[in-house]
């Protein structure tokens, strides 16, 4: 979420009212409470890219701005100050203080003082919630590595049960592993003793584990297609 | 036919209801922040209440095509509750959000001094955050309690044309004409008004500054009245464009002087009718928890 991609989306208006409200942030850290329940309606709410219609991936031009504004928090009071602005958030101050973690806890950015995982509450508080926004802005790369490995996976199961593509989430290919998988084929399981389709894009973590499917509970014609889509995706 | 419905109690409502509104027309609804059904116990429910109404309740909508504004406020019932007067000192930060379109429902209960600071110490939040009013008319001795309501919103300074006095009826609407306030109607299934009593009242005032609301809340009633309106208003001679503008342009133009209300596609909200695919996905894909 480069600041050229939000650059792109902005009219001139919202450019200049963001670039003037992240300079009074930067010198009086309280005044962001004011500014960020605005910035939907002065900067946009398009998603960032147009094959991402909700912006569960990438986000959307008010997230990219939010985090605009929080890049210029400085300072031991921000971490208080992020916990306010998700506490009485709306849906999208919520989604924006999730995704405008991650910066705010890179050493790259934040030499020294990164938030570490103070506010890993918020991302735990939004995977409690049945928004999907809140739940893919949750799982982007701050969530996604703090997270301990058991609520991890409960995450990623959660976002199959809620129709959210796994691509969404940060860093799958990395933190997946051989109880997620065998946690995904007994949602397909479930699904498939119901008559239900199985979510398409669990095969590829399937795939990664194939002693997942070493078992003997699961029908013939339900192997078959977690074996057959296993096939696919090697290739 | 396309309806907003400028007033409606959407959590107390179920996504049948919200599947019959899209089908009926329904593209655009404001959830007034009113009282439960029974007395909330302390400010931190009404924090829950409010976060849903910026939240939880726009989302659900969303799914059904439909696109949920709120107005936010301490009611009138519970503005004489001693544990519930600090609901004031969080109004400010819950007025500043997206999905805010007026302040509201204000009001009058049992007209007590209570009901009165709180109602003009709302008007003047309206004031300073520039957004309209939803003032509705007292259950109980309604003339009296309209013509109270009016002295109020004079004297608070706000301008008329920000502010609509609803649950009008055929006796209080002629204390409301004159003022330069909108005038508001709630159209129910068996009290307030009905559909052909409202369209008599159309032929009486005319079109300006009317709006036709539901009201649907948890008790009795239908959220479907705006449509039964519209038909009426057909049946009795009305044609589509006076339909589409007490149903549709009317409550935009009312709750657009807010700034905020956004009805473009492109909003936090997703219109159902375009399919949120993504990478091959629908997000309404799957059971839901």
């Amino acid at each position: 979420m480069s600041g050229t991609a939000l650059h792109d989306h902005l009219t001139d208006a919202g450019s200049l009212w963001l670039e003037s409200a992240r300079v009074d942030v930067e010198h009086h850290p309280a005044a962001i409470t004011r500014y960020f329940p605005a910035v939907s309606r002065r900067c946009g709410r398009a998603p960032l890219r147009h094959d991402d219609v909700q912006g569960l991936r990438y986000g959307t031009v008010d997230d990219a701005a939010r985090g605009v504004l929080l890049g210029a928090l400085a300072g031991a009071a921000r971490v208080d100050l992020l916990d306010d602005l998700y506490r009485h958030g709306d849906a999208g101050e919520k989604r924006g203080v999730l995704r405008g973690l991650h910066p705010l806890d890179d050493p790259n950015v934040s030499p020294g003082s990164g938030i570490g995982s103070k506010l890993l509450t918020l991302v735990e508080d939004a995977l409690r919630t049945n928004d999907v926004r809140l739940i893919a802005a949750a799982l982007q790369p701050y969530g996604a590595h703090h997270l301990g490995l058991e609520a991890y996976r409960h995450a990623v199961v959660k976002c199959v049960f809620m129709g959210i593509p796994l691509l969404v989430i940060a860093n799958l290919t990395t933190r997946q592993d051989a109880e997620l998988a065998r946690m995904l084929v007994d949602l397909a399981h479930e699904r498939n003793a119901a008559g239900r389709d199985i979510p398409a894009d669990i095969t590829a973590v399937v795939a990664a584990f194939p002693e997942c499917l070493d078992r003997t509970d699961l029908p013939m014609a339900l192997l078959s297609e977690l074996l057959t889509a296993n096939h696919i995706h090697k290739e | 036919m396309r309806i907003m419905d400028p007033h409606i109690h959407m959590s107390s409502r179920t996504t049948t209801d919200y599947e019959a509104m899209y089908a009926a027309g329904v593209r655009a609804v404001v959830e007034p922040a009113f009282w439960l059904g029974q007395p909330r116990s302390s400010v931190a429910s009404f924090i829950d209440y409010f976060d849903a109404l910026v939240g939880w309740e726009p989302f659900r909508a969303s799914q059904f095509g439909i696109r949920h504004f709120c107005t936010i406020g301490l009611n009138p019932k519970e503005a004489g509750d001693p544990r519930l007067t600090g609901v004031l000192d969080i109004l400010p930060r819950y007025l500043e959000k997206d999905g805010v379109v007026a302040v509201g429902e204000l009001g009058y209960d049992s007209m007590t001094p209570e009901e009165d600071r709180a109602f003009a110490a709302q008007l003047a939040l309206a004031v300073a955050h520039e957004l309209p009013a939803l003032v509705h008319t007292p259950h109980r001795d309604k003339v009296a309690g309209t013509r109270r309501t009016l002295d109020v919103v004079r004297e608070s300074g706000i301008a008329p044309g920000m502010v609509v006095v609803d649950h009008l009826n055929e006796v209080t609407v002629h204390e409301v004409v004159d003022s330069g306030c909108w005038m508001g109607f709630s159209i129910y299934p068996d009290t307030k008004m009905d559909p052909t009593r409202m369209v008599a009242v159309l032929k009486d005032v005319g079109l300006d500054r009317v709006l036709v609301n539901s009201a649907a809340d948890w008790g009795r009633s239908d959220p479907l009245t705006t449509l039964h309106t519209g038909e009426a208003m057909l049946a009795a001679g009305f044609d589509d464009d006076d339909v589409d503008r007490i149903l549709w342009r009317n409550p935009v133009e009312f709750f657009g002087q807010s700034g905020r209300l956004d009805l473009d596609e492109q909003s936090d909200t997703t219109d159902a009718a375009v399919p949120a695919e993504f990478g091959g996905n629908s997000i309404m894909r799957g059971a839901r928890a």
